[in-house]
């Protein structure tokens, strides 16, 4: 199958933030980035796909600015086939914006499953996926939780608060990955090799207007934590007064 | 005078609490700019229609229900299709839907249906004539983000439980409407909804979560959040993504950042020491206690009320104490 992976370069969130002078991004100073979590899980499942079903096309696609490349290049060392950079510096917050730039990009290139991580790390919308689906009038089924495709149709389940879903879709589709379906494989020295030589095209994203934006960034506050209200069993009824009379959540 | 309009999301014959938040997150919208009506949208099998009017209850002025025998379980293509629709036929400001697993679903296609953005998963807005301000944890919660969103309408989904939904006297006007597209035509179909056996409440609709971590020790040690969730009475229970991944839990009951994100009244971390990736995923709680030995633990950084102790001293005599407190207080 010839299978495109969206994926998204993000800061790592182990990482102590600051805020940058402009109020409204993270001070890039130190910060490592890396391919988000639910995204790597999507490059893994189109992989294993291809490796199931025989030879097929892995292509990753992403907006960012020129350090993207390197983000890239981690998913060819994982064997993806190669990599399609659009150019965007700060990539916008607003994800209606963004799914325009993917589906003008994707369109009419005969892509049987188009993949995106379920959230990325960084916003933590989720909204990408749906829309770009909406935009190039595809089936599309969210936050996928299992996988099979046979014939040209696919089955998928999705978690939902106590409930599991099982849906049904044709192919061609876009699907978003939860996790769980496939932990990321690690580049190996040979892959790495490998991906030196693999393409990465370039071109500016083909952006839509920005509705969306970031008129301020924080860190949050502080949480008045930090009081303990004694140890051992010994605390058990001063913690359940201070439930009752001062936080009267009992 | 601005109207306003808001998804209420129906399942297993009842509607959801995210329902009500948003019907009254758009009431509150419309009396911000003037005091607009409130038009709500409910999807559902028949039988639908005879629970419609509950949504007065929480600022609705009118209801259109959409029912149709195959609607009983979601169908994103006919949902988003029909909330477009409605969208599009109204003049409304602004469009409150849940960031609930199927909201998060269903409000990007909607956005991208009205060639709108979205402002997804907020816990906090402000409306005028121009802008939609709104407040989103990002970085798994590390910083926040306040949103500025232009166009209209201003599509947003909330978290579940961020924003309280509020009772008030209305009475809503009941009106039916055929989905925009026949249910039969749609390509993405749910063949199968598997209620997962669950005598208790929902991690994202309790008022009270209790979590527990590798401090439990076992899969059977968690007998002991359970029966401290039951002395609650209204209680979920949770776990961290260590405990799910050993498979003492379901992944379902993860809470973190690749899991639940909870904003419960109350929520109780069990044997937890707080790693960042599930801070991420409770922080908005509204009161957190923690119970753990080590009293150097980041999760009492973040703890309103903290003991320090083995928790398998600790939390039977609390289950004593809470169902005591709770006979006491009822």
């Amino acid at each position: 199958m010839k299978i495109a992976v969206c994926l998204k370069r993000v800061p790592d969130t182990e990482m102590r933030f600051a805020i940058a002078a402009d109020g409204t991004s993270l001070d890039s100073a130190g910060l490592k980035y890396d391919i988000s979590d639910f995204d790597g899980y999507a490059v893994e499942i189109a992989l294993r796909l291809n490796e199931q079903q025989g030879p097929g096309e892995v292509v990753v696609v992403a907006l960012g600015p020129d350090a993207l490349q390197e983000t890239l290049r981690k998913a060819l060392s994982m064997g993806v086939d190669r990599g399609i950079h659009l150019q965007a510096d700060p990539v916008p917050y607003d994800g209606f914006s963004i799914a325009q730039a993917l589906a003008s990009e994707l369109a009419g290139q005969g892509f049987d499953l188009i993949l995106f991580g379920r959230v990325a790390t960084d916003t933590g919308n989720g909204m990408v996926g749906p829309m770009t689906a909406h935009l190039m009038d595809l089936p599309c089924v969210t936050a996928i939780s299992r996988l099979e495709i046979a014939a040209g149709k696919g089955t998928a389940h999705r978690e939902l608060e106590g409930a599991t879903e099982t849906v049904t879709f044709p192919l061609p589709a876009i699907l978003t990955i939860d996790e769980g379906i496939a932990r990321p494989r690690l580049p190996s020295l040979k892959g790495i090799m490998a991906a030196k030589k693999k393409p990465i095209e370039s071109r500016p994203a083909a952006l839509g207007p920005v509705r969306l934006t970031v008129d301020r960034l924080e860190l949050p506050p502080e949480r008045a934590g930090g009081r303990i209200v004694g140890e051992g069993p010994d605390a058990v009824p001063e913690l359940v007064r201070l439930l009752h009379e001062e936080a009267k959540v009992l | 005078m601005a109207d306003t309009f808001a998804f209420a999301e129906f399942r297993a014959g009842a509607f959801r609490k995210v329902a009500f938040e948003t019907v009254s997150a758009a009431r509150r919208a419309a009396d911000a700019t003037g005091g607009g009506a409130v038009t709500a949208l409910a999807m559902g099998a028949p039988g639908l229609s005879g629970k419609a009017a509950e949504l007065g209850r929480y600022g609705a002025d009118r209801v259109i229900v959409v029912e149709h025998a195959e609607l009983a379980r979601y169908s994103p293509e006919v949902f988003a299709g029909t909330a477009g629709a409605q969208l599009k036929a109204g003049s409304y400001r602004a469009g409150f839907f849940s960031a609930s697993a199927e909201g998060r679903d269903l409000a990007p296609r909607v956005a991208a249906a009205l060639g709108q953005s979205l402002a997804s998963d907020i816990t906090s807005f402000e409306i005028t004539a121009d802008a939609l301000t709104a407040r989103h944890p990002v970085y798994v919660g590390k910083a926040i983000a306040t949103l500025r969103l232009t166009g209209t309408p201003a599509l947003v989904s909330l978290r579940p439980g961020a924003m309280v939904a509020v009772e008030q006297s209305r009475t809503a006007q009941v009106e039916t409407a055929a989905p925009a597209l026949d249910p039969a035509s749609a390509r993405v179909v749910v063949t199968e909804l598997a209620q997962r056996p669950a005598a208790r409440m929902d991690l994202g609709e309790a008022p009270v979560v209790i979590s527990g971590g590798r401090g439990l020790k076992s899969a059977e040690n968690f007998k002991l959040v359970e029966d401290l969730a039951s002395a609650f009475g209204n209680a979920a229970v949770g776990a961290t993504r260590a405990v799910t991944d050993d498979g003492w839990r379901p992944s379902s009951d993860q809470i973190g950042q690749t899991g639940r994100l909870v904003s419960p009244a109350l929520y109780v971390a069990v044997g937890i020491s707080g790693a960042i990736q599930h801070l991420a995923g409770m922080r908005t709680a509204r009161v957190i206690v923690a119970i753990n030995r080590d009293k150097d633990a980041p999760i009492f950084k973040v703890a309103d009320y903290g003991i320090v102790g083995d928790l398998f001293e600790v939390v039977p005599p609390l289950i004593e104490a809470v169902k005591r407190a709770r006979a006491e207080h009822q």
